[in-house]
Formats: structure tokens, sequence, C-alpha cells
């Protein structure tokens, strides 16, 4: 590596605040440990996330292929002041969302991406994002964009999100809407779950390995498997 | 008027089905029916088909002529049967009236839905059409919102609590995961849904107090059945499985119009119509097929059929005794809050559920002591009820 032209392809990064690890109790009585992971485990992540690129359902393609793209730049140094959360549960990774710092103050939600469905691990991982952007990162607000009915759905509407005329937001394409300080705190009881400090053994456990689906598993966690012809 | 017997049954799967348009889910029911029965496509007489969307949500009317043509059933009669989600258990009552008559001998009857074509937000809309348009429609009432109401004043008057109400999810999801055909298999826990606060996004309030967990899901997929004369089931070595008896009653259109909006009156009126016309009374039901669209109706509905006492259901549910080893098991197939809810499919597959129940080919969630039970499929808000009792017979 030309480490003089590795310098200049390296943007310079904010300073993070770390986002502390919580556990949250699903529907089926599973908890569910939400926490950061580093650069190290993205190579992990990048293998759960690659067969939702074939995946046409609710957009898993779009958001697949943009997540696994944010990612892997985030590992090689690529892309300024990333985060990502993963999701699991008895170390299993069931979801993760990412994000990044567009500026001490301005906070860019990039992507949200639910493995196991029905159990709202969406909605629970993107309220845990909106928390580490106003709480942890101190933020004063976070850019929002959809790229699915789903996440119009659930970010739009639930949390009554502001329209930003004429700002564009950096996935391109669609209205760009944000998050106020106000607005979170405001829904933050409804919509932000989750319990700390994480139990040591659970965090432990979700720490030492990032355990993922094959991908026939995880196509039908995302579709089903059902069809009127099958069975 | 002659006996009339369920010759054959079949079903979809219920789920989000993609792949799949309105023809498709009834034509592999109608199918699979038709297999079971062991008849060939020049032997249908009539067909009747339930479906209570297809012009709305699908932007397909004439859906039974389709149908026919679709299986080479022609030239037999066919006919579209609308009841909002009591289509189903309409279209059947119409087959039983056709085959007793002995106008025809062999019908068949297929109800399915094409719901997750649309949004969420427009399926709720599209069944909301059902309400009364000017007394409650335009002022933005939904099914899920009457449901609240009611469970608000069923559980004040027998004092039900959301634990009550958890425990029919609990029960109706774990005999779903037993059930391949239905739409959601999940276990779920009474930590998850109420006591943990992680619960208020985990089950969130959809019409208080009824919340997400409480609700059927919006499912597509299709039902079906063959009806002959009874006598004639011996000619296909099938089991005889009797339509003893049905019943049918109407109520106000809208809930407000009721002397008490908590007495399903019709519930009770065709649930007892249907145990006269089979000469027998609700102690006589061994295993039920409920009409449980929000929890609180599986609870309500069993109280009004007769089958508990008015605000026993509920100790019922503490004491097991409504699941599948229970005495008196109702929806092992996860009823509509797990089996799922395609409107107009959903009373024909109670009656292919319980056929299966009364054959003994439940599988793994096969009830004992089997010989007798009650299908109440459920219209409107209680405007329109239709209840079947079926029976098994040597």
């Amino acid at each position: 590596m030309d480490m003089e032209l590795e310098q200049i392809l390296r943007p310079p990064e904010l300073p993070m605040n770390p986002y502390p690890p919580k556990v949250i109790t699903l529907a089926t009585g599973n908890k569910m440990v939400v926490r950061p992971i580093d650069r190290s485990e993205v190579p992990v992540l990048l293998k759960a996330i690659k067969p939702t690129i074939k995946i046409e359902r609710d957009f898993y393609d779009v958001v697949g292929a943009r997540l696994y793209a944010e990612l892997l730049g985030w590992m090689k140094h690529r892309v300024r002041n990333e985060y990502c959360l993963v999701g699991q549960i008895d170390g299993v990774l069931v979801g993760a969302v990412n994000g990044r710092m567009l500026s001490k103050k301005i906070g860019i939600s990039l992507h949200t991406l639910a493995i196991e469905r029905g159990l709202r691990i969406g909605a629970h991982l993107f309220a845990s994002k909106m928390e580490h952007h106003i709480e942890h990162l101190n933020q004063h607000e976070v850019w929002i964009t959809a790229e699915s009915p789903l996440g119009f759905r659930r970010w739009m509407i639930e949390y009554s999100l502001i329209k930003q005329e004429g700002v564009q937001h950096e996935l391109g394409g669609a209205e760009s809407f944000k998050l106020t300080r106000e607005l979170y705190y405001k829904n933050k009881p409804r919509l932000v779950c989750g319990s700390r400090p994480c139990p040591p053994e659970l965090l432990e456990h979700a720490k030492k390995e990032i355990i993922i689906a094959d991908e026939k598993t995880i196509t039908e966690q995302i579709c089903g498997a059902k069809g009127a012809w099958k069975i | 008027m002659r006996d009339v017997a369920i010759l054959g049954v079949g079903m979809t799967p219920f789920g989000r089905l993609d792949e799949n348009d309105l023809l498709d889910l009834l034509s592999s029911a109608s199918l699979r029916a038709m297999e079971d029965a062991g008849i060939g496509d020049t032997l249908i007489d009539a067909v009747y088909v339930a479906n209570m969307g297809g012009g709305i949500l699908n932007h397909q009317t004439g859906i039974a002529s389709a149908l026919v043509d679709n299986l080479a059933l022609l030239p037999a009669a066919a006919d579209l049967v609308e009841n909002g989600p009591a289509s189903g258990a309409s279209a059947v009552k119409n087959g039983v009236l056709a085959v007793a008559s002995g106008y025809y001998d062999f019908v068949l009857v297929v109800g399915g839905e094409k719901m997750r074509d649309v949004t969420g937000w427009r399926a709720t809309d599209f069944v909301a059409t059902l309400t009364h348009p000017y007394a409650e429609y335009i002022y933005g009432v939904s099914l899920p919102g009457m449901a609240g109401m009611f469970a608000k004043l069923y559980m004040d008057k027998y004092d039900i609590k959301p634990e009550h109400l958890a425990m029919v999810a609990m029960k109706n999801q774990e005999n779903g995961i037993l059930n391949p055909y239905a739409h959601i298999q999940m276990k779920i826990s009474m930590e998850g849904m109420i006591e943990t606060p992680d619960s208020i996004v985990n089950n969130s309030y959809v019409a208080k107090p009824l919340r997400l967990f409480d609700c059927c899901p919006v499912s597509d997929g299709a039902a079906a059945v063959i009806l002959c004369p009874a006598d004639r089931v011996k000619d296909f070595g099938k089991p005889l499985i009797k339509v003893a008896g049905f019943g049918q009653a109407t109520d106000t259109h809208t809930l407000a119009e009721r002397d008490d909006p908590t007495d399903l009156k019709a519930v009770t009126m065709a649930c007892n119509q249907a145990y006269k016309r089979a000469g027998i009374t609700a102690k006589d039901i061994q295993v039920a097929e409920l009409h449980d669209a929000f929890t609180i109706l599986e609870i309500a509905e069993s109280e009004h059929a007769g089958l508990f006492a008015k605000g026993e259901a509920k100790k019922a549910l503490e004491a097991g005794e409504t699941k599948i080893k229970g005495s008196l098991p109702i929806n092992p197939s996860g009823g509509l809050k797990a089996r799922g809810h395609p409107v107009g499919a959903t009373g024909v597959a109670q009656i292919v559920d319980l056929t299966w129940q009364l054959r003994g080919e439940a599988g793994p969630r096969q009830v004992e002591n089997h010989d007798v039970g009650l299908t109440v499929n459920f219209g409107g808000f209680g405007n329109n009820v239709v209840a079947f009792v079926l029976r098994r017979e040597s």
C-alpha cells in the first residue's frame, strides 16, 4: 500500500462517542442485543447482507446493495464518520442499521435492514440509530429518506418527520426529511426501547461471534417460502 | 331436502403470495379440493366463488366466470357471492342449498382473496367499506377501531384483562406453528407482548385496548370444498362428513343502533339455528373454528355461541381448555389470528380445517374426541353471521 496516497484517500474522521450496548426483549421473549460493531466485524456482516441483494421483495435488493457498499466503504476507510449497529439474538444476526455524521450537528441516517421479520426488529434498530445520533453523538438533527413503502410508513409517519424542501439527502432520489431533538424526545417514550447496561453474558456472547444463517434461510426469513401451488 | 356432505377440501397456504394473482389462488385451492374428492372436471355442476375485494383490490370482476373457464369446468353454472368477511360461509351455504334442493349434485365452493397487492392502510380502508357509509365510515371508523370499542365495553363488562387477550393470541399462534398453511408461524410470549416495557413497540396499540398481536394479519389465500349428496360419498371412498346444520342471522348495520353493543345477537341466533337443524345443543360441540379477526372476538363468540356462559370463556382460557389438548379446542388451525384472514377465503377455510379435523387428517394439530364441530364466520361487525355444524358419520 502506498501510504502517502492512502493518506489522501482516507478521509479524516470526526470524533464519535460510542454507542452503549443495550438489550431489548422481543415479542417472542427473545433478548436482542443491540451493539455497535467495529471494522473488523464487517466481513461477516457482508456475508449476511449479500443474499439480500437478490431479493426484490420490499426493495431489499436496493437496501441490501447500498448497505453492502456503505459498509465495505467504511471498512476500507472510504466513507467518513460512519457507524453500524447490529441486532443479535443468541449471537445470531437479525438486523443491522448504519448512519454517519455529516457534520458535528447533522447526522445522516443511511440504511435499516431486518433479516428476521415480524418482530419489529427494524423499528427497534431504527429507533436505536436515532437514539445514537441524538443522545450519544449529541447531534441537533438527523436527515432521513426512504427507499421502500415500508420505510416511508415506518419512519416518516411514525415519527412525524419534518419534510425538508430543497434539501438533498445524500442517498439521492426521494424527498428528504429530518428528525430534530425536539421530535426525538417527543416520540422517545413510545418508540425507543431497551435497557442498559446490557447483561455482560449476553454482550460477551454477541461479541464473541456474529452468527449468520445460510443464504436459503435468510431468503426464506425475508420472503417466506410460500406460494399458491406449494405444500 | 337431501342431506349434504363435504366430499373434498383443499386450500392454498395463506400469507403474502406475491407471485400469484387472485385467479391463481382460486384455481389452486379448487384443484386441490377436486383432487382430494377424487372427482373429475366433468362432474361439477356449479361453482360458487366467495370474494369481497376483487374489483377494489385487484381490478378484477366476473371472477367466477373466469375461474370456471380457467379450470375447464365449462358449462358449469358460476356465481360470485359477496357478503363481506362472511362471504366464504355464505357461498358454502348457497352451495349446500343447491345440493340439498336436488338441483345440482356436485358443487365447488371456493373462497379467495388477494389483499397484499395493496398497502396495509388501503386493505384496512377496503374492509372498512362494509361499515355504514354515513354513520360510521365517514367518521373514520375502521374494523380495528370498531373492535377496539367493542373490546373496551366487553372487557369492562366481563372483567377481561389484556392477559386474556394475549392468551388467545399465544394459543392461536402456537396452533399456527403446527399448521403448514398458516400465515403466521411464530411463538410469542406474555413477557414480550405485555410484561416488558419494550412491548410498547413489540406490541403497539392499534385501537386501544387492542394491540398488534390482538389483530389478525392481512393475507392472501384461497380455500375450497366440494359438496355432494350424502349418499354419493361412498362412491368416492371418502369419509362421510355431513353438513349437519347451518344458521345465518343479521343484526343492525351500525353498532350504535344495537340495544347492547356487547351482545352479538346474530352469533347466538346463527349458532342456535345450526344446532337446531343438527339436532344438538352447544354442549355437543367438540371442536370449533371461530372468527378471531381480533382476539376479543374469540372470547365473545365462544360465549355467544353457547360454548361457555357469559364471562366464563376467560376461565376456560386460563385453564387451557381451548387448547388443542383441552376439553374444547378452539381454533386448532390457528384461527384468523395465525392462519390468516383473506376475507373471502376465511369462511371456506374454517370448513376445510374442520373437515380435516373430523376426518382425523389434521396432523400435529389433530384434536381428540372429534365427531361434531362448529364454524362461525362473522361478517361486518356481527351484522351478518353464518354458522355451520359438521358431523362425521359412519
